[in-house]
C-alpha cells in the first residue's frame, strides 16, 4: 500500500471513529465517575507543564518585544500587545500543542497497551461497552479541560510578562492590567479559548483512535503514541488556521 | 435429544490472505469440558474468540445455548455474553484497578447488590480461589499464578453457565497447575458449568478434560478422549505428545 492510500485510510478511520463518539455520546449508560476521574487525571497530569510553558512564553515574549517596541518609541503598547498575542493566539495554540504531546501520547499508549493485553476485549465480553467507558470519557475530559488549562496558561503568561515588565521598567500593575484588558474584546477571548475545545477533541480522538486500533505487540504501542502526537499536532495547527479564518469572517479583525 | 450447549459448525476465518481456521466443527455437551490442544499459532485463541463474538467467522455458524452468536449484536449479544465467563490468555485484569476493584467493576454494573453485599461476595470469591490476602493489591504486584486465579475469579463472578479458558495454566509451576485445574473441575462438579479450555498442558488436560480436540493447520485433526489422542499413530499428535 502506498503512502497516499494510507493517509486516506487513516483520515477515514478517524472520521468514522468521531462519528461513533457523537452517536454514543447521548446513549445510556453515562460513565460520570470515570469522566470525573479522567478530568482529574488530565488536569493533574498536565498542570505543571502548562504553568511552566505559560510562564516562559510570557517572559520571553515580553523581553523580545520590548526592544522592538522601544525602537519605535511604542513601549507603552507592550501590555496590550502581550495580552492580544497571548490570549488570542499563543496561549491556546501552545497549550494545545503541549497537551497534544503530553495527553495525545499518553492516551494512545494507555489504550494501546490495554488493547495488547486484551483489557479492551475483557470489557467487551463482560458486556461493559469499552467504547463508552474508555473513549468517550477521555474525549469529554479533554474537551472540558483544554479550555480550562488554556485559561491557566493565559493568566500565567500574562503574569510572567508583567513580572518581566516590572523588573525592567517598574510598571504599575493597575496600569498594566488596565492596558492589557482594554485591548481585548470579549468575543476574542471567548472564541480563542473556546476553539481549544475543538483542539481537545482532535487531540483526544486521534490519541484514542491510534491506541484503540493497535494490533500486535508493544512495538506498535510506541508507534501509536508517536503517530498520535504527530497527527494530533498537525490537526491542531490546521484547525487553528481554519478557525481563525472563520473568526475573521464572523467577528471582523 | 437436547441440543449441545455449544455448536461450532464449519467455521472459516482468515486474516488478509492468512487462513487461520479452515473448516472447524465441534460440539460441547452441557456440563462437559472440552480441552482444545494444538501447537502455538494454530488458531486456538482465534477459535475461542468466536464463541463470544469477539471475532466473526468468514463463513460457518457458532451456536451457544441455542442462539447464533455470530448473528447477534447489541443488547442480545451482551445478554449472551453475560452467561459466558472468559479467562484471557494473559489474564487481562484492568491494571489501573486493584484486585477487589477489578471484581467489583463487573459486579457493580451487572447486579443490584449494595456495596456491603458486593464486598462480602468478593471476599468469598477471592477466598474460593484461595487468595484472601491480595484484595487490595494491583495486578502488577501479583505473580503469574495469582493473576490467573484472579482472572478466573473475575470470569466466574457473575455465575456464568459457560466458562472459556485461554491457557489457564500456561507458565505456572506444577502445583499451581493443579490448583487452577482443580478449581475448574470444581466449577463443573458444583455448578455444572460447561467449559472449553485451551491448553498445552498435559497435566491440566488430564485433570479437566472430558474430551480433547486437537487443532492442526486450521482443522481438527482428531477429537476424543485424551488417552486415545495420546496413543494415536498420527505423526503430528505423536510429535505433540512426545
Ligand atoms: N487479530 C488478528 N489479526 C491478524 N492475525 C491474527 C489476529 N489474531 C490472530 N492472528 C493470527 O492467527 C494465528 C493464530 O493465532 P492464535 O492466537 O489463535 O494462536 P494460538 O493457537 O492461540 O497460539 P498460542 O498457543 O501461541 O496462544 C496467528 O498466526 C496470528 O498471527
Ligand atoms: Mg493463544
Amino acid at each position: 500500500m502506498n503512502g497516499f492510500t494510507k493517509i486516506i485510510e487513516e483520515v477515514g478511520g478517524i472520521a468514522t471513529f468521531s462519528i461513533k463518539v457523537f452517536t454514543q455520546l447521548f446513549q445510556r449508560p453515562f460513565e460520570f465517575r470515570e469522566l470525573l476521574r479522567q478530568m482529574d487525571e488530565t488536569g493533574s497530569k498536565s498542570l505543571i507543564l502548562v504553568l511552566v510553558t505559560g510562564c516562559s512564553i510570557g517572559i520571553v515574549l515580553s523581553m523580545q518585544s520590548r526592544g522592538t517596541l522601544a525602537r519605535f518609541g511604542a513601549e507603552a503598547v507592550l501590555p496590550s500587545m502581550l495580552a492580544l498575542s497571548i490570549v488570542k493566539e499563543i496561549g491556546p495554540v501552545i497549550t494545545s500543542l503541549v497537551l497534544a504531546g503530553r495527553l495525545g501520547a499518553g492516551i494512545a499508549a494507555e489504550l494501546g497497551s490495554m488493547r495488547v493485553t486484551e483489557q479492551i476485549d475483557a470489557l467487551e465480553v463482560s458486556a461493559l461497552q469499552p467504547f463508552k467507558y474508555i473513549v468517550i470519557t477521555r474525549v469529554l475530559a479533554c474537551v472540558v479541560m483544554f479550555p480550562l488549562l488554556t485559561i491557566v496558561c493565559d493568566i500565567i503568561a500574562l503574569l510572567g510578562g508583567y513580572i518581566e515588565a516590572l523588573l525592567s521598567s517598574n510598571l504599575d500593575y493597575r496600569l498594566f492590567i488596565d492596558k492589557a484588558f482594554s485591548s481585548l474584546r470579549l468575543s476574542d477571548v471567548l472564541f480563542s479559548t473556546g476553539k481549544t475545545c475543538v483542539f481537545g477533541f482532535l487531540v483526544s480522538i486521534v490519541g484514542c483512535y491510534s491506541g484503540y486500533h493497535v494490533k500486535g505487540g508493544t512495538r506498535e504501542v510506541g508507534q501509536a503514541a508517536m503517530r498520535a502526537v504527530v497527527i494530533g499536532s498537525l490537526l491542531v495547527l490546521l484547525a487553528d488556521v481554519l478557525m481563525v479564518r472563520l473568526s475573521l469572517i464572523l467577528f471582523g479583525s | 435429544m437436547p441440543q449441545p450447549e455449544i455448536v461450532i459448525s464449519d467455521i472459516y476465518k482468515a486474516f488478509g490472505d492468512r487462513e487461520v481456521l479452515k473448516g472447524i466443527s465441534v460440539n460441547v455437551e452441557r456440563g462437559s469440558t472440552l480441552a482444545v490442544m494444538g501447537g502455538s499459532g494454530s488458531g486456538k485463541s482465534v477459535l475461542l474468540k468466536h464463541l463470544v463474538g469477539l471475532m466473526l467467522p468468514d463463513s460457518g455458524e457458532v451456536w451457544v445455548q441455542g442462539q447464533r452468536i455470530d448473528e447477534l449484536s447489541g443488547k442480545d449479544l451482551n445478554a449472551s455474553r453475560l452467561r459466558i465467563g472468559y479467562l484471557f490468555q494473559g489474564g487481562a485484569l484492568f491494571d489501573s484497578l486493584t484486585v477487589a476493584e477489578n471484581l467489583d467493576f463487573v459486579l457493580r454494573r451487572h447486579t443490584t447488590m449494595n456495596p456491603v453485599e458486593r464486598r462480602e461476595y468478593i471476599q468469598n470469591v477471592i477466598a474460593w480461589v484461595n487468595l484472601p490476602d491480595v484484595a487490595n493489591q494491583y495486578p502488577a504486584e501479583l505473580s503469574g499464578g495469582q493473576k490467573k486465579r484472579i482472572a478466573l475469579a473475575r470470569a466466574i463472578i457473575l455465575n456464568p453457565d459457560i466458562l472459556l479458558c485461554d491457557e489457564p495454566t500456561t507458565g505456572l509451576d506444577p502445583i499451581s497447575v493443579r490448583t487452577v485445574s482443580h478449581l475448574i473441575m470444581r466449577l463443573k462438579a458444583e455448578r455444572g458449568i460447561t467449559s472449553v479450555a485451551i491448553t498445552h498442558d498435559l497435566l491440566c488436560a488430564e485433570i479437566i478434560a472430558d474430551n480433547v480436540a486437537f487443532i492442526f493447520e486450521g482443522k481438527i485433526l482428531q477429537q476424543g478422549q485424551l488417552t486415545e489422542l495420546r496413543s494415536s499413530e498420527h505423526p503430528q499428535l505423536r510429535d505433540f505428545f512426545g
